[in-house]
């Protein structure tokens, strides 16, 4: 029940929020803390739970949920939490109180409306990541995608309509054709074993037909890349993060994103491991491309938004080398720089925002010598800058010298390749590091520094991002199941040696 | 007792937190007394071990583990550490000079308003440095490794509302950061073929599984060197070392000089082993060393500003520390090492103390006559130089006669170029002294610096006299090699160059009796002396070649050509439905008429006849 009270959590709370609104225009955010609050509540039993042993067709699960939704279809409302699954609920609840204090003061327009968008779009994604049935995960994918639109389009900044829309078709057209997969793997496999059915349990590794199978694939394959995004299905990105209010740039580049990664760990790899296979060399391609393109992008840059933006399309495309390098330690490092990517680009868009609500504008030429005015904000975006042109000690550092460690192994080319992006993520972050905070601070200004609620937020991930580099191994040890199953299904000679010594 | 070396990093670590956490509301005092404090505890500390090593027979390498790091799919890397002749030797240096130039900071540093963001940097500094030199795997080292260079940047930054100072600290940073990502292929491919990064084992395994002179071993040797060079500043990325001097002088003193810049040196030393299977990187390490010893002697004579010369030298002596690994004379870079940090400490230290007192003049040739007012910072530049210069009986001396000698052992020309090299270095050295100190005073100084300041230098300046009778306890580290006879005329020659130089530098730039003004007057002269001035062109030819190209591409591609794409499908779209929307009229006769034309068309194709 744990997982179905979170997102019923989420989703009362949101309306409640919007009714609030009518009362006292004050209550909303708090409706929304406590609601965030209680969410983590509910999460903090989910790490004692034990894998269900007794089920042996589930035994690397925590939580398996099923019921009849439209049994006529074969669609039930089955929802499933392991390892990774939990990882991520927990960093979407964590990121969705860093989105929630990061606006604390900055909505003025309709502010309940905007506490249940952004609650509903935690609990979409929450869904995301629990939803077993493939029918129940598209609807999620949707419910997800809705109030992200709709955060942009009214609380965006100048060019918001251009950006939710481009966000929106490039998500819609994108989830399309994961639909027609979906539609076309679930008829297939009646066709296969006689039972009409959406479970994935039930669709996992079926012997489909080659080609069949290889057509199926990219339709999940195309979605997920488009929402990771990777190399050249980004462009939707750096405008929607640009334009987005900062809450919703917290929440796209903090969680959104990860539903990507997750997807292809999920879905397309068990779904459709041979056909994994074949596409593997290019997506690692892909990946390695965007990483120094992303890099390149952030580089040239003025926006501050879009510098962090394009450096997100940077960093996921390690990501989507380690996932397609199909190695355990390739798998590892990936989720371990989803979670570190999650928070240090959550903190650097949270600065951001904070930036453009001090100084109303996004142009790093227009900035400069601000740790003078704003010594504390200064200092802690040293240290996400720091941590995110990979610096050992901190999370990012472990995700990407894995990945790039493993894929070494697969394939010299794309990892030597992909290792130009430790060289260029230090050209821009230290470019922007400049721009913004060093040089010759403009007279006459006074700007409000971090206040002790930012303050304590950015601590908290600070920590966090520390902990991730140092004693990376809880998470390792959380997905170690999850990554093992996938790892099977697509290297069936392979060997997995685990996380135990 | 050897188990206290956790501690050592731990310390001055958690003094940066401290000072990190209380973000410069700390009052001075207490800030000095963290900041320093913590590097004298640890230099104590290392004082007590040493004392332990050295006394009694228990020199067996010592491991000590703070517990596991990650365990996945085999890569099990430790914060382990890990104690032998090496490492106890670089922890001297780094803990001892690096606690007299603390000492030294606190009162150079007084007057700056961010007098605890410095001790912050400088701690973490430290603590970087000592985790690189006792890491017991490569990664960890790597972690040390990037630590300090993120501390190089930081420092070299300090003063970041000068934009050309964060300008040098990002060229410091990005240059390194190529070496390192050369060094992380390393570790990526040692790791592919051995299976493990923890460093004694791992180099046991490469002696047992490769033959000397295999491909892998030669690959992984060089794409270390890649992250040597990068670290300490060598031929091709040694342009980041000068611009570092944008730093404080003190920051010069402990990183650009005696410790971060040969942590290169040290990595060499540290993987000799691979580097015996490797004759060819090796050869590779020789031949950067002199080419880099070389260059930059001759770029250290062109100079005005008083701490580049300092820093083309610091390049030009890891040169002669690359050209001993190079030619196999393990314990003799590691000792040259040592002396270097000795002297060319003092000699940042002193120029700091001259700088201080001539209120941040950099310029040799407005300084002149200070050896009667400044004494202190006199005897130090005499010593440290004499040092540098390697006159006989003085620190350097010892450790570069060894380093000549074996490269003379190993190949002429390599001994050839060193002998040059130290001719170089000794005209420069001298040119600076005599330069600085006699001569007419051109700038008035105030009052010399306080005994903070002078104590260092004293204690520097011992050391960089008698530093050469210090025996460092590596025999057991590195493989027994017949020391080079001293004998015939090489051994004479070898001492009596630096001699040379220095009267050289007496007739050129003291007496004034040897003139070469005419010459660098001419076309050719003067285009020779901005030759050298510019270090050889490499920073123009840098500029062209890679940062205006990238900085062009990156600008041409700002709106991203990829969304042209998109833009395109979209456009598209909105022409179709311009035309569509066209026919639209509202006119009822002409959609009579375009049904009727429609419905003709269908029947003629229904029926076969279009």
């Amino acid at each position: 029940m744990l997982v179905i009270a979170l997102i019923g959590v989420l989703i009362a709370g949101g309306l409640i929020a919007w009714l609030s609104e009518g009362w006292n225009r004050d209550w909303p955010k708090w409706v929304s803390l406590v609601t965030i609050f209680l969410a983590a509540i509910l999460i903090v039993p989910m790490f004692s739970l034990q894998p269900l042993v007794h089920q042996p067709d589930h035994s690397e699960w925590l939580l398996i949920y099923d019921y009849p939704w439209i049994p006529r279809f074969g669609i039930s409302f089955l929802l499933g939490l392991d390892g990774l699954s939990l990882l991520m609920v927990a960093l979407t609840v964590f990121l969705g109180l860093v989105a929630l204090i990061s606006s604390w003061d900055e909505i003025d327009k309709r502010p309940g409306f905007f506490q249940f968008n952004l609650l509903w779009t935690l609990a979409g994604v929450v869904g995301v990541f629990v939803a077993l049935d493939l029918f129940l995960f598209f609807f999620f994918w949707e419910v997800m995608l809705i109030p992200m639109y709709l955060l942009i389009a009214i609380w965006g900044h100048e060019r918001r309509a251009y950006a939710s829309m481009k966000f929106f078709l490039f998500t819609q057209i994108s989830g399309l054709l994961m639909l027609v997969s979906i539609l076309a793997l679930v008829l297939f496999a009646e066709a296969l074993t006689g039972k009409l059915s959406f479970n994935y349990f039930d669709l996992v590794d079926l012997p489909l037909d080659e080609s069949l199978s290889w057509w199926l694939m990219l339709g999940f394959f195309i979605a997920f890349v488009v929402k990771l995004p990777g190399f050249p299905f980004h462009t939707w990105l750096p405008d929607a993060h640009t334009q987005a209010p900062t809450a919703a740039s917290v929440l796209l580049a903090g969680i959104l994103l990860k539903t990507g990664a997750y997807g292809l760990i999920r879905f397309t790899l068990p779904l459709f491991p041979g056909a994994a296979n074949d596409i593997a060399h290019v997506a690692m391609l892909l990946g390695a491309i965007g990483v120094v393109y992303g890099a390149i992008q952030a580089f040239s840059q003025d926006d501050f938004k879009r510098l962090v933006a394009y450096s997100s399309v940077s960093h996921m495309g390690f990501v989507l080398i380690g996932i397609y390098a199909l190695q355990e330690i390739t798998l590892q490092g990936s989720v371990m720089q989803m979670v570190a990517h999650g928070i240090s680009t959550a903190a650097l868009f949270m600065i951001a925002g904070a930036l453009q609500h001090r100084l109303h504008t996004r142009d790093m030429n227009k900035m400069g010598g601000l740790w003078m005015d704003m010594p504390r904000m200064g200092a802690i975006a040293l240290f996400f800058i720091v941590a995110s042109l990979g610096m050992p000690g901190l999370g990012n550092f472990v995700g990407e010298f894995l990945v790039l460690m493993g894929a070494f192994q697969v394939d010299l080319h794309i990892a030597v390749f992909a290792a130009l992006g430790l060289i260029t993520a230090a050209v821009y972050s230290l470019i922007a590091m400049q721009k913004v905070f060093q040089g010759t601070p403009t007279q006459g200004r006074s700007l409000a520094d971090f206040n002790s609620r930012e303050v304590s937020t950015m601590l908290l991930m600070m920590i966090g991002l520390t902990l991730l580099g140092i004693h990376p191994q809880p998470v390792f040890d959380m997905v170690e199941p999850t990554l093992r199953g996938v790892f099977t299904l697509t290297s069936p000679a392979g060997t997995w040696l685990g996380v135990s010594p | 007792m050897y188990d206290l070396i956790w501690l050592l990093p731990i310390l001055p670590l958690l003094s940066f937190c401290i000072l990190f956490a209380t973000g410069g509301n700390l009052a001075p005092r207490w800030v000095t007394m963290l900041g320093v404090g913590s590097i004298g505890i640890a230099a104590l500390i290392v004082g007590v071990i040493a004392w332990f090593w050295l006394t009694t027979g228990m020199r067996e390498p010592y491991l000590y583990s703070l517990g596991p790091w990650m365990n996945v799919a085999g890569f099990t890397p430790t914060f382990g550490f890990y104690l032998d002749g090496l490492s106890l030797t670089m922890l001297m240096v780094v803990t001892g000079v690096g606690f007299l130039i603390h000492v030294y900071s606190s009162l150079f540093m007084a007057d700056d308003l961010d007098f605890s963001r410095f001790f912050a940097y400088m701690n973490l500094f430290v603590s970087a440095m000592l985790v690189l030199v006792l890491a017991d795997n490569l990664l960890l080292l790597y972690l040390g490794w990037e630590g300090v260079g993120l501390c190089s940047y930081l420092l070299v930054g300090f003063w970041h509302a000068k934009p050309a100072n964060g300008a040098a600290a990002r060229k410091a940073f990005i240059i390194t950061r190529i070496g390192d990502t050369a060094m992380a292929l390393g570790l990526f491919l040692l790791f592919m073929h051995l299976g493990t990064l923890e460093i004694q084992p791992m180099l046991a395994t490469a002696s047992a599984t490769w033959q000397t002179g295999d491909s892998i071993p030669t690959i992984a040797a060089l794409l270390l060197l890649g992250g040597a060079v990068g670290k300490s500043a060598q031929l091709p990325l040694q342009t980041w070392l000068p611009d570092a001097m944008a730093g404080p002088t003190p920051v010069s003193a402990l990183i650009h000089a005696a410790t971060m810049v040969t942590a290169g040196v040290y990595l060499i030393a540290r993987t000799h082993e691979l580097y015996l299977l490797a004759p060819m990187a090796q050869a590779t390490v020789a031949i950067v060393g002199v080419a880099t010893l070389l260059i930059a002697a001759f770029t250290a004579l062109a100079q005005h500003d008083i701490k580049r010369i300092l820093a083309y030298s610091t390049i030009s002596q890891i040169g002669y520390m690359f050209l001993a690994l190079g030619v196999g004379a393990w314990s003799s870079a590691i000792f040259h090492l040592m002396t270097h940090a000795f002297f060319k400490a003092l000699l940042f230290l002193g120029a700091g103390a001259v700088i201080f007192s001539l209120h941040h003049e950099h310029d040799i040739f407005k300084m002149g006559g200070l050896r009667k007012k400044l004494p202190v910072a006199f005897w130090s530049f005499l010593i440290g130089s004499a040092a540098l210069t390697a006159l006989p009986f003085t620190s350097g001396f010892y450790s570069k006669d060894a380093i000549l000698l074996a490269a003379f052992e190993h190949n002429p020309w390599l001994y050839a170029g060193g002998l040059l090299g130290a001719l170089l270095t000794a005209i420069y050295s001298f040119r600076l002294v005599f330069l600085v100190f006699f001569g007419d005073v051109k700038t008035e100084p105030s009052a010399p610096a306080g005994p903070r300041m002078a104590v260092p230098l004293i204690i520097l300046c011992f050391f960089s006299v008698v530093g050469g009778w210090i025996h460092i306890p590596v025999d057991e580290v590195f493989p027994v090699v017949a020391g080079p006879s001293h004998e015939g005329p090489v051994a004479l020659i070898t001492p009596l160059i630096p001699i040379v130089g220095v009267l050289l530098a007496y007739f050129l730039f003291l007496r004034r009796s040897l003139d070469f003004s005419g010459f660098f007057g001419s076309g050719l002269g003067r285009n020779l002396k901005a030759f050298f001035f510019s270090h050889w062109g490499m920073d123009w030819l840098y500029d062209k070649v890679f940062v205006v190209p990238y900085t062009a591409v990156a600008r041409l591609n700002q709106s991203d050509a990829v969304d042209l794409v998109y833009e395109g499908v979209a456009n598209l779209t909105s022409i179709f439905h311009s035309l569509i929307a066209f026919t639209q009229t509202g006119q009822l006769r002409w959609y009579a008429a375009t049904m009727v034309a429609g419905l003709v068309l269908l029947i003629a194709i229904v029926m076969g006849i279009v």
